[in-house]
C-alpha cells in the first residue's frame, strides 16, 4: 500500500455530507411556486410559437440510440491500432470477431427497420 | 511497462462460452431471414446450445485444463456454476415458449437475449479478474433490463423494467466504485494480486469501505435485505418466464462472483465480513419470511420466498470453508429445479390480462388436474424443505456447515425461519387440495413445459432421495478454490 | 500550489457522491438517469487518476469498458423510459406504483 489512505477517508466523508447538505438545503430554502410563465418552454424571452409536444419524430431518438452504440464501440480499435504490428495476427483475428459480432448487431437494426428514417 | 504478444488461448477451455455465444448470435441471425413465422424452431436451437455448452462445462468439470487465459479461470468451481445457468436457461426456455405466444410477444430476440444473459453469468463466474466480473455483471444486468420490460405493451411490464433499470444501474455504480477503491489501494485489479496487497497491509477504513461496497453491488444481485426492494415489484410486473429465469440464474451467478471475490481478495479480512454477512443473513431471512405471509399474488409471495432462500444461502456463505461452501452450490442447484418449477405451474394456470397470478387462482387445481396439483406440491414442499424432497436436503446440509463450523444460533435461526416459510407454502397447497375450484381454471399446456415440469419433479425427487451425487460434484469443484 | 492525487480523487468522489444525492432525491426517471451517469464518470476520473499513479495501464482500459457500457446502459435505458412515456405520460417515479398492494 503505498501511503495510508486516511485523509482521503476523511475527506470523501466530508464530501458526502456537504453534497448532501448543499442539494438538502436547495431544496428546503429554494421557493417552489410554478407560475404559469415559468411552465412555459424557454425560447430567448420571444413567446412560444409552437407547442413544443410532438414536433421530434421517434425516429430521432432511435438513430440516436444507435449512433451512440456503434460511435462508443469503436473506442476498442483505437488500442488495437496503436499496437497493430506487435499485437500481429492473434489481435487480427480478435478484432474481426469483435467487429463481427457488432456487424450482427448492426444487420438487426437495418432488417428491423431502426435505420429508416420515413 | 512491457507487451508480450499474448499465447493463443486453449479454446477448448472456453468451449461453453463460445457454443452460447455463437447459438445467440445464430438464433439473431435466422430471426431476421424469416421475420415471421413461428418462433418454435429458434427456441429449440437455443435450447440445444444451452444443452451443448452444459455437456462440455461437465467434461471440463471432470477434466479440468491447465490454462493461461488472463483474468479468466477455467476451474471445476466455474464450471458447476455453468451448469447450473446452461439448466436454468435451458428450463426457463422451455417454460416460455407457449407462454409467449399466448401473450402475443413471441419474438426471436428473446431466445438471443436469454442467451447473451447466460454468457455473461458464465463470464462472472469464471472471471478472477474484477475488469472481468464487471464486464459479466453488465452484460448479465443490461440483457435482464431488456427481458423484464419485454412486454412493451404491457405497463406492469415497462414499470418493472424502469425500477429494475434504476435501480440496477445505481447498483452497479456503487460496485464501481468499490472496485475503484479497491485499485486506488492495491493498484492492480486482478484477485490474486489484490489477496497480496490487501493481506501485507493493516485495515484501514479505506480498505473496509471497498469491501462494504462492493458488497452492497453484490447484495442487490441477490435481493438481500436492505438491497431487496426491487425485487417484488420487478418480479410480479416482469413476464412470468422472466421472472423464473431472474430468480436463479443471476443470483446464482452474484453468489458465484461474491464467493471467489471475498474467498480469494479479501481471504485476509474474513473476520471483518462475516460480521457484515450474518447481520445481513438473518435481516434477509427473517424480512422475506415475513412479509412472505402476507402476500396474495403468487409472483410477489414467490419473491419474497427467493429473498428469504438469498438468506439462508448466506448462511452457508457465512459458514464458509468446503463445508458450507459446497451446500451453497448444491442448494444453488436444486433451487434452479424448485422455483422454475414453481413459476412453470403459474404459467402454466396464466391467462391474459393478470389472471392465474392470485394465490385464489391455484383453488381447486386438485379437481381440474391431479398431475399439475400434485407437481406444484413437490415444489412447494421442496421450497418449505420438507423431507423426503431435495429441498430438505439442501437446507439440511447447509444448517449443518453452520453448526459444525460454530454458527449453532444462526442455523437455528435458519430452521426457525424454516417453520415459518412452512405455513405460506402449505397455504397454496391447502388451495390447491381443500377449496373447490371457482370459476373453471383453463390449464396452457404444451409438450415443452410439461417435459420441463417432469425434469424437475424428478430432479428434485431423485437428489432428494440420493444427494451424495450432486454433493460429491460440488466438493470437488470447490476444492479447486480453497 | 500543485494539484496532487487526491485533489483528482476528491473531484471524482464528489461528482460519485453529487450523483448517488441526486439519484435519491430527484423523482424524474430521466434525471435519475443522468445522476447514474454523473456517478459513473466520477468513478472513471478516479480510475484514470489512479492508472496514471501507479503507472499502470489497467485502470485506462477499465475505462474504456465503463464508457462502453454507459453506452449500452443508455441506450437500452433510453428505450425503456420511452416504452413507458409512451403507456403512461408520464416520468414521475412517485406515480409508478401500479404494484403497491
Amino acid at each position: 500500500m503505498p501511503e495510508s489512505y486516511f485523509p482521503i477517508l476523511l475527506l470523501l466523508l466530508i464530501v458526502g455530507a456537504l453534497a448532501s447538505l448543499i442539494l438538502y438545503l436547495s431544496r428546503i430554502i429554494g421557493p417552489h411556486e410554478m407560475t404559469d410563465a415559468k411552465a412555459q418552454p424557454f425560447e430567448s424571452g420571444i413567446p412560444a410559437a409552437t407547442p413544443h409536444h410532438g414536433s421530434l419524430s421517434i425516429r430521432f431518438y432511435i438513430i440516436a440510440m444507435i449512433f451512440i452504440l456503434f460511435d462508443i464501440e469503436v473506442v476498442f480499435l483505437y488500442p488495437w491500432a496503436v499496437l497493430f504490428r506487435r499485437l500481429g495476427l492473434f489481435g487480427f483475428v480478435e478484432v474481426v470477431i469483435f467487429l463481427g459480432i457488432l456487424t450482427v448487431g448492426l444487420a438487426y437494426a437495418w432488417r428491423k427497420g431502426g435505420l429508416e428514417w420515413e | 511497462m512491457t507487451l508480450s504478444m499474448p499465447p493463443i488461448p486453449n479454446l477448448h477451455a472456453i468451449a461453453p462460452e463460445i457454443i452460447v455465444l455463437l447459438t445467440s448470435l445464430l438464433v439473431l441471425l435466422i430471426d431476421l431471414i424469416q421475420l415471421r413465422g413461428k418462433k418454435g424452431g429458434l427456441a429449440f436451437l437455443g435450447a440445444a446450445g444451452l444443452a451443448l455448452a452444459g455437456i462440455f462445462s461437465y467434461k471440463l468439470l471432470q477434466h479440468p485444463l491447465a490454462t493461461d487465459i488472463p483474468g479468466f479461470a477455467v476451474d471445476a468451481y466455474a464450471q458447476f456454476f455453468k451448469i447450473i445457468f446452461c439448466l436454468a436457461g435451458l428450463m426457463v426456455i422451455g417454460i416460455s415458449v407457449r407462454y409467449l405466444t399466448l401473450e402475443g410477444f413471441s419474438l426471436g430476440e428473446y431466445y438471443s437475449i436469454i442467451l447473451l444473459a447466460i454468457l455473461g453469468q458464465m463470464i462472472m463466474a469464471s472471471g478472477t479478474h474484477l475488469l472481468v466480473i464487471y464486464v459479466g455483471l453488465e452484460l448479465m444486468a443490461i440483457s435482464l433490463y431488456i427481458l423484464a420490460g419485454f412486454f412493451k405493451h404491457h405497463p406492469k411490464s415497462n414499470e418493472a423494467a424502469v425500477k429494475y433499470f434504476l435501480l440496477g444501474s445505481f447498483s452497479s455504480g456503487i460496485f464501481l466504485y468499490g472496485i475503484m477503491m479497491a485499485y486506488g489501494l492495491t493498484g492492480s485489479l486482478d484477485l490474486s494480486v489484490i489477496a497480496g496487497k490487501v493481506a501485507g497491509a493493516e485495515l484501514t477504513g479505506l480498505l473496509l469501505l471497498a469491501v462494504i461496497m462492493m458488497g452492497a453491488g453484490f447484495a442487490f444481485k441477490i435481493a438481500a435485505v436492505p438491497f431487496h426492494f426491487w425485487t417484488p415489484d420487478v418480479y410480479e410486473g416482469s413476464p412470468t418466464s422472466v421472472t423464473a429465469f431472474m430468480s436463479v440464474g443471476p443470483k446464482a451467478a452474484a453468489f458465484a462472483a461474491l464467493i471467489r471475490v471475498f474467498s480469494s481478495a479479501f481471504g485476509t479480512l474474513r473476520v471483518e465480513w462475516t460480521t457484515l454477512f450474518i447481520c445481513l443473513s438473518i435481516a434477509t431471512m427473517v424480512t422475506g419470511n415475513l412479509v412472505a405471509l402476507r402476500q396474495t399474488n403468487i409472483k410477489r409471495m414467490l419473491a419474497y420466498s427467493s429473498i428469504a432462500h438469498a438468506g439462508y444461502l448466506m448462511v452457508g456463505f457465512v459458514a464458509g470453508g468446503e463445508l458450507g461452501i459446497s451446500s451453497m452450490l448444491l442448494y444453488l442447484r436444486i433451487y434452479a429445479f424448485m422455483n422454475i418449477g414453481a413459476f412453470g405451474v403459474v404459467i402454466l394456470l396464466n391467462r391474459v390480462g393478470g389472471i392465474g397470478d392470485r394465490i385464489d387462482d391455484f383453488a381447486g387445481l386438485s379437481k381440474v388436474s391431479r398431475a399439475s396439483a400434485f407437481v406444484m406440491l413437490v415444489f412447494m414442499l421442496s421450497l418449505a424443505g420438507i423431507p423426503p424432497t431435495a429441498g430438505f436436503a439442501g437446507k439440511f446440509y447447509i444448517f449443518m456447515a453452520a453448526v459444525k463450523n460454530g454458527y449453532v444460533w444462526l442455523a437455528v435461526i435458519g430452521v426457525l425461519n424454516s417453520a415459518v416459510s412452512a405455513y405460506y407454502y402449505l397455504r397454496v397447497i391447502m388451495r390447491m387440495y381443500m377449496v373447490e375450484p371457482g370459476d373453471e381454471p383453463v390449464l396452457n399446456v404444451s409438450t415443452a413445459l410439461s417435459a420441463i415440469l417432469l425434469i424437475a419433479v424428478v430432479g428434485i425427487i431423485a437428489i432428494g432421495i440420493f444427494p451424495g451425487f450432486c454433493l460429491d460434484l460440488a466438493r470437488t469443484s470447490v476444492t479447486s478454490i480453497l | 500550489m500543485t494539484i496532487t492525487l487526491e485533489h483528482y480523487i476528491l473531484l471524482g468522489s464528489l461528482l460519485f457522491f453529487v450523483g448517488m444525492a441526486g439519484f435519491l432525491i430527484r423523482r424524474n426517471v430521466f434525471l435519475m438517469f443522468m445522476c447514474i451517469e454523473l456517478m459513473m464518470n466520477g468513478v472513471n476520473i478516479c480510475f484514470v487518476s489512479f492508472s496514471h499513479y501507479y503507472h499502470n495501464l489497467s485502470g485506462q482500459v477499465f475505462v474504456l469498458f465503463v464508457m462502453t457500457v454507459a453506452a449500452a446502459e443508455a441506450a437500452v435505458g433510453l428505450a425503456i423510459i420511452l416504452t413507458l412515456y409512451r403507456n403512461r405520460e408520464t416520468l414521475n417515479a412517485d406515480e409508478f406504483r401500479l404494484m403497491k398492494h
